[in-house]
């Protein structure tokens, strides 16, 4: 069978996510979305707009800025904050390396990925929210498969995968102990094709980093690194110019590039349904070990 | 473009998982780098042959005993269809994380093993099917190849479920039967003529043309209310609108709406979604209504149409699956959620408990525990606005929620 490509965004998605948002403020009484400028957060932003529309989006926006990020997620988070007259909250990973919470990783695969989850879980705490709106599919990666819609995490932000709640047809059982928290995924059942189409048909704009450009790279175990100050490099690792894109942003640390001269969404999204490599293969943090994600998500990573 | 959700179960070696791999496989929908993937733990496992049932087991305690515990989605689409499958155990101990899997599907999947025909899950996969009231229902004969492709045997599990069937709670469920190799693909997504006496289509097949004309859309309009929006702006200073999800049926601008349980009437003056107007709103759709009248309703009520209302019952009688390690005790308070509507809900006595293999009910039970499934019949202290689950399934069904540690012990279908 030939990969034809479907531009058609199922609607169905729209209005489930659109349920869940609205459940998630009715249900809890401090809920934050957390933005990372990616396409998927940018498409929560959307989806809560439509989902309180003419009313404002009643909660606010976490952003954990890990100080590696692409200065161009940064630019365009800056941007939308602005056009749509959002709140936002901030908080840096520095700030917990300089309080002594996490201590930066060393070595040529150095990333704050993991240090990021203390970062969040301070700002959970300060801002004593009780529900956190994320952006993870389902179909990114094997334990996100397993992911419920309201995902239940203890005082200190863990996943317990075997004690997970059932969740019966749409009906959301947001009720939790003191401490307790949970992470929301409006976007489970997405896919990253969906998350495309939808960006297309709702013509949002995305930072510049996903369409393709010139930029500095380095090869390491078969991946296109982006060159910046912050990655560790050995002397045979020398960086050259070449017209790459991005198909997800993470760190600069920790997302690989791909060659592409795609620079429209039309074929980022052909580019896709051709694509070798899975979205998460492009993440560098899940190739630590099979199981990557699962320990990540036990220890409070989102 | 369509969403079909299709719920799998089998037993711990049915050839569940390499199915599923298969249909991903076949459709294209496996990047390269999760094969190569693939192929390095099925090595590592001792494996000559790539187990595309790796793809599915995600949790680390699901690979150490190769067997599926919890839910798993896994997506895929055609040019026409979207698909969302979720994967579920097939073991006992694992009943309830079935009927979670199931309840949210158009299409229930059944694996039997030729060589092994029907057995006892069979039995508890087919109750599940039939209490959830899946439209569809596909028992794919699987591992054709380990008897020889025999049409004898085939027809003979055929039979035997034919038998099944008779006891089913479910009469309007359609049933196919396709004869499948998962290992070697035959009859998944493609025919490789090694099943030359089968004329039907490939699973694939039969899932791309099984017809949902969302069943919703006939049912009798629910609109329960999520919130109320009212954005006190300059420009929506007396915007009112009422935010919610079609249950079922569907809304029109101009159609008398009755608002519950206050029973104050009105007209729908708008249907909203975002910045588009729309005149009529369809099951599921996520929309704002707004009224011709100034009525006083807030979460939790629910807007239906004056000639199609639901029961107001204090009193419920309903098939319920015990989900929690703690058992069932009549006399406890629990919180019953329906829709999206909480009450405090008393227990006061268990029917039966229902032996899901043969259909025994036993009547003196005490107390049900976890994965029992039964009926039960429980005093709400305010009314819920609910339908028959058999009448309409998207306002017939509940959860009971613990009171103390507010985990979901029960799901229940109304009588």
């Amino acid at each position: 069978m030939t990969n034809q490509i479907n531009w058609e965004f199922p609607q169905a998605l729209e209005d489930e996510a659109i349920y869940i948002l609205r459940e998630t403020a009715a249900q809890f009484e401090k809920p934050v979305l957390l933005f990372s400028g990616g396409k998927d957060s940018i498409t929560l932003v959307r989806l809560a707009q439509k989902a309180f529309y003419p009313g404002k989006i009643p909660f606010p926006l976490l952003h954990v800025d890990t100080g590696h990020n692409f200065p161009e997620t940064i630019q365009f988070r800056d941007w939308l904050v602005d056009s749509l007259g959002l709140d936002i909250i901030v908080r840096n990973v520095q700030d917990s390396i300089d309080q002594g919470k996490v201590q930066e990783e060393t070595g040529k695969y150095a990333s704050r990925n993991a240090l990021q989850t203390v970062t969040l879980l301070d700002a959970i705490e300060e801002g004593k929210f009780d529900a956190c709106i994320g952006g993870a599919r389902r179909d990114e990666e094997k334990a996100r498969a397993k992911e419920r819609i309201f995902s239940v995490r203890d005082e200190f932000g863990q996943w317990n995968a075997k004690m997970q709640r059932p969740e019966l047809f749409d009906i959301l059982n947001g009720k939790i102990n003191i401490g307790e928290n949970v992470r929301v995924f409006p976007i489970s059942n997405w896919t990253e094709l969906d998350v495309w189409n939808y960006i297309r048909r709702e013509k949002l704009e995305i930072p510049s980093i996903y369409f393709a450009h010139e930029r500095e790279i380095i090869e390491r175990d078969g991946l296109y690194w982006p060159y910046s100050e912050y990655l560790n490099t050995t002397a045979e690792e020398v960086p050259y110019r070449q017209k790459v894109r991005f198909r997800t942003v993470g760190d600069m640390t920790c997302t690989a590039a791909v060659i592409s001269d795609a620079d429209k969404l039309e074929d980022i999204i052909a580019e896709i349904m051709e694509a070798k490599i899975s979205e998460r293969g492009a993440r560098i943090d899940d190739k630590r070990s099979e199981a990557a994600m699962e320990k990540r998500k036990q220890a409070g990573y989102f | 473009m369509e969403v079909l959700r299709i719920a799998t179960s089998g037993s711990v070696d049915d050839g569940k998982s390499t199915l599923i791999g298969r249909l991903l496989y076949d459709t294209n929908s496996i990047p390269q780098d999760k094969m190569e993937a693939l192929h390095a733990a099925s090595k590592r496992k001792g494996l000559d042959f790539t187990d595309l049932s790796l793809l599915t087991d995600g949790l680390v305690a699901e690979r150490e005993q190769g067997i599926t515990i919890d839910v798993a989605h896994i997506y895929f689409s055609t040019p026409t269809r979207k698909y969302i499958i979720a994967d579920t155990p097939g073991h006992v101990e694992y009943t309830r994380n079935m009927v979670t899997g199931a309840s949210n599907a158009q299409v229930s999947l059944i694996l039997i093993d030729a060589r092994k025909g029907i057995v006892e899950q069979t039995y508890r996969h087919f109750f599940i099917a039939s209490l959830l009231r899946i439209p569809y229902l596909v028992v794919c004969v699987n591992k054709m190849d380990l008897v020889e492709y025999s049409e004898a045997r085939f027809n003979q599990i055929v039979e035997e479920f034919q038998q099944l069937l008779q006891n089913a709670s479910f009469k309007a469920q359609d049933v196919a039967f396709i004869p499948v190799s998962s290992l070697y693909g035959e009859n998944v997504a493609t025919t490789n003529g090694a099943i030359n006496w089968y004329q039907g289509p490939t699973l694939l097949d039969y899932l791309e043309q099984v017809q949902f004309d969302h069943a919703d859309s006939i049912h009798p309009a629910r609109f329960p209310i999520q919130s109320v929006i009212r954005p006190r702006t300059t420009e929506y200073h007396d915007f009112r609108g009422f935010a919610g999800k079609v249950a079922s049926g569907h809304f029109s601008v101009g159609d008398e709406v009755i608002s519950l349980p206050s029973g104050q009437k009105s007209k729908i003056k708008t249907i909203e979604q975002f910045e588009k107007q729309l005149d009529t709103a369809q099951a599921r759709e996520s929309v704002v209504i707004t009224l011709e009248d100034e009525i006083d309703s807030s979460r939790g009520n629910m807007l239906v149409k004056t000639d199609q209302q639901p029961q107001q019952l204090k009193e419920i009688a309903a098939q319920i699956c015990w989900m929690d390690a703690q058992p069932l005790t009549p006399g406890k308070t629990y919180l019953l959620q329906h829709g999206i509507n909480r009450v405090k809900a008393k227990v006061q006595q268990i029917n039966y408990v229902i032996d899901v293999t043969n259909y025994q009910q036993t009547t003196d039970k005490t107390s049900m525990g976890l994965n029992d499934i039964g009926k039960i019949t429980v005093k709400t202290a305010s009314p819920v606005l609910a339908d028959p689950y058999s009448v309409n399934p998207a306002n017939g069904a509940f959860i009971l929620i613990d009171e103390f540690n507010n985990t979901t012990v029960a799901v229940g279908f109304i009588e």
